[in-house]
């Protein structure tokens, strides 16, 4: 079992979201993460997910999903070189003083923006893979984490490849 | 000027669609209104639940989509153990409901419930119809998935506003539809199919396991042709009845959970296993680890995701069943005669065939359905309900071509066979139409009396009687100890409540009356129930129990 990306091309019509998710639930099949928008196609959009299962369940997940009428293009780009890249916005607790800056000297080493600065609390927002964003969250803890809000991954091949070549 | 009533009523004719079995209510009194002086048959069942059964029946009987209509909320929502039977079973159907006005969706209006979410898992794809410019269309793209690719259910749901709306422009139906994101596989992989028949000319001990997908694509001609040239012998699911005739020497029975020793031993002990529009069901399959454990598996199917989706398989060819066992026919050279495998299975045959006789002695349901099929004599259409049932109809009748059964396999949906029959019986008048029935399974749409005095269906009813939910009892005895829990049904009379509805029937105790009683409903013009009594502790065997491995039948009751 490891976690798997899957970008599903679907064409942008009602119940399209909810026709994927409902698949995944009703087939057992876990989402780690979904993340959906438009793409470079007009009246397509992109689905991202994170899917924890083995390689036999996957191949499995992606034939079930290609069944749907309204997904055009089921790509596993797991094993692809790929980019990837999570944004999370993180409340975190920073009184004036001390513990603030430690807060934003945290958010500089991560490359994170302070995008919110109130009289307690400062807003983070931090880019990257799953990773280093669970990296930050855990060392951001022991000041005190008010909000998180991560948007689930989104990837795509590295170099001139694309995920409509990748199979 | 055309409203959206019009213009659907006109899609439904010009795809051909003669009749559609429907229930009116509040959301579809315009689609109504189109209907009244349509050329459109409509047949008004009793239950939104015996249209749905009925389109279905009528697909499987005619192998065109059938068509079903009912209103919003509670009519929507009693179709959706039909659509799940369809969708199960991979039947063409269309079923077409009332939605509350688009001003009102989303509102918890009056008998509004949201169909394509709740049919969203049992449905090959779903339409909830938002302007009247898309109705001609998505009708014609409905009928397109739901009898292409491997078949199923599409629902199209039309808010009332939808219906009247009218339509300013012309009415264009595309004469051709093309759908970027369903494209099934017809033609099966070349490659694959040459080494499929090098498989099968270098295999010993060879099986085909032949299920409903080679009825829905009528290659039961091609699989005659292969498993005569090759000697192979035959064996079908539930859903596989009738592509090979049942008294074809080649032919091993239905195997899995009810069936034949020659088709579990056979499975078992094959070294080359082709299944072909089949899904290694664990009715089928029983244990998996054991189920063909020496063989290579061809797995040929129209679904991509059937492949490996149960069991691991050596050669995949995904495409349309009958074109392709066309092409492993071709490439197929020569000729094979008996083998030493060949002759065990006869005698394992023979056995099965010993035990499957019959004591005519005695009111035991075997001896109906075998009675039944001597005096058919291979005509006729066998609908069934389901539990016992429906296992003794497709153990004991000698069926001699595809679609002459028709039962739900997938779902097991008790309530389908009256229903399904009066489908039969509307797509094919001038056939025979039997629906087997259990006492408990007839009553669950037994109002359908109604429908068949109205029109006068001449479908006949053989209640196989036995006063219990008798396939759950047949587990009680086994597994259970004894304990009846709940599955005992007080004798009803079914001849009353039939005369009531203004059916004729016959209620029958003595074994010698049986004959005499099926000649007489058949020669009766119209419908017709017969109230067999029969042995009430009767089981159905052989059994492999849930989760053994399919040769480990118990063969004989042991009382």
């Amino acid at each position: 079992m490891r976690p798997h990306t899957i970008s599903v091309l679907v064409e942008n019509r009602p119940g399209v979201l909810s026709r994927v998710a409902g698949l995944f639930t009703r087939r057992g099949f876990n989402i780690e993460s979904l993340a959906v928008g438009t793409c470079e196609e007009p009246g397509m959009s992109r689905i991202t997910a994170v899917v924890i299962a083995d390689d036999e369940i996957i191949e499995q997940v992606k034939k079930q999903l290609n069944k749907l009428i309204n997904v055009i293009k089921v790509s596993d780009i797991t094993y692809t070189s790929h980019v990837a890249r999570e944004i999370a916005l993180i409340k975190v607790a920073a009184e004036p003083g001390s513990s603030r800056a430690e807060v934003m000297q945290l958010a500089d080493n991560f490359r994170a923006r302070i995008i919110d600065v109130g009289a307690r609390t400062v807003v983070l927002e931090v880019t990257g893979d799953t990773g280093k964003i669970d990296a930050l969250e855990k060392l951001l803890r022991q000041y005190g984490i008010k909000e998180l809000v991560r948007t689930g991954k989104i990837a795509m091949p590295r170099g001139s490849k694309t995920i409509s070549q990748k199979k | 000027m055309k409203t959206g009533a019009n213009i659907l009523v006109e899609s439904l004719v010009h795809e051909g669609v003669d009749t559609i079995f429907g229930y009116p209510g509040g959301t579809v009194l315009p689609i109504y209104d189109e209907l009244f002086d349509s050329s459109l048959r409509h047949v008004l069942v009793r239950h939104e639940q015996a249209a749905v059964h009925a389109a279905d029946g009528y697909a499987r009987a005619s192998g065109r989509v059938g068509v079903c209509l009912a209103t919003s909320g509670p009519g929507a929502c009693n179709l959706v153990t039909g659509i799940a039977t369809a969708y199960m079973d991979s039947v063409p159907v269309v079923a077409i409901t009332g939605q509350v006005p688009t001003t009102l969706l989303g509102n918890d209006a009056f008998q509004e419930s949201d169909i394509t979410g709740i049919t969203l898992p049992i449905t090959k794809h779903s339409y909830l119809l938002n302007n009247v410019s898309e109705v001609a269309k998505t009708v014609h793209e409905a009928f397109y998935i739901a009898g292409t690719g491997r078949m199923g259910p599409v629902l199209i749901d039309i808010p009332k506003d939808v219906q009247t709306d009218v339509m300013d422009e012309p009415v264009r139906v595309p004469e051709t539809v093309t759908i970027r994101g369903y494209q099934p596989t017809v033609r099966g992989h070349p490659r694959q199919i040459e080494k499929a028949a090098s498989m099968i000319a270098g295999a010993a001990r060879p099986v085909l396991y032949v299920g409903g997908g080679v009825i829905a694509s009528g290659g039961d001609a091609e699989l005659l042709h292969l498993a005569e040239n090759r000697m192979i012998p035959v064996t079908t699911t539930l859903m596989g009845l009738g592509a090979i005739p049942s008294h074809h020497p080649l032919n091993l029975g239905m195997l899995g959970m009810h069936g034949t020793e020659s088709a579990n031993y056979a499975v078992t002990e094959c070294d080359l296993l082709i299944a072909v529009g089949a899904r290694f069901d664990d009715r089928v399959t029983g244990k998996l680890e054991s189920f063909a454990p020496n063989a290579q598996i061809i797995h040929i199917d129209i679904d991509p995701a059937e492949i490996g989706k149960n069991k691991a398989v050596d050669l995949p060819i995904v495409g349309d069943v009958r074109q392709i066992l066309k092409e492993v026919n071709r490439k197929l050279t020569g000729e094979k005669c008996l083998s030493p495998w060949n002759e065990r299975l006869a005698e394992w045959k023979r056995q099965s065939a010993e035990r499957a006789t019959v004591d005519s002695g005695l009111m035991t349901p075997q001896y109906i359905v075998q009675t039944l099929s001597g005096i058919l004599d291979g005509a006729g259409i066998i609908v069934t309900e389901v539990g016992q049932n429906q296992m003794w109809a497709a153990q004991h009748f000698s069926f001699t071509r595809p679609r002459q059964w028709i039962t739900s396999g997938g779902l097991g949906t008790m309530g389908y066979g009256f229903p399904a029959a009066i489908g039969a019986s509307v797509a094919c008048p001038d056939e025979t139409v039997i629906d087997i029935a259990g006492d408990g399974s007839f009553q669950m749409n037994i109002q359908e009396l109604a429908t068949v005095a109205h029109y006068n269906i001449p479908v006949k009813v053989m209640v196989l009687n036995n006063q219990y939910l008798g396939m759950v009892r047949q587990w009680q005895e086994l597994f259970y100890d004894r304990r009846y829990s709940y599955t005992e049904m007080p004798s009803v009379d079914f001849v009353g409540i039939a005369r009531a509805y203004g059916v004729e029937g016959m209620c029958v105790t003595d074994p010698a009356d049986v004959k005499d009683a099926i000649e007489a409903s058949l020669a009766h013009d119209g419908p017709y129930v017969l109230d067999f009594r029969i042995e009430r502790e009767e089981n159905v065997m052989p059994m492999v129990p849930a989760g053994a491995a399919i040769n480990e039948m118990i063969l004989e009751d042991k009382k």
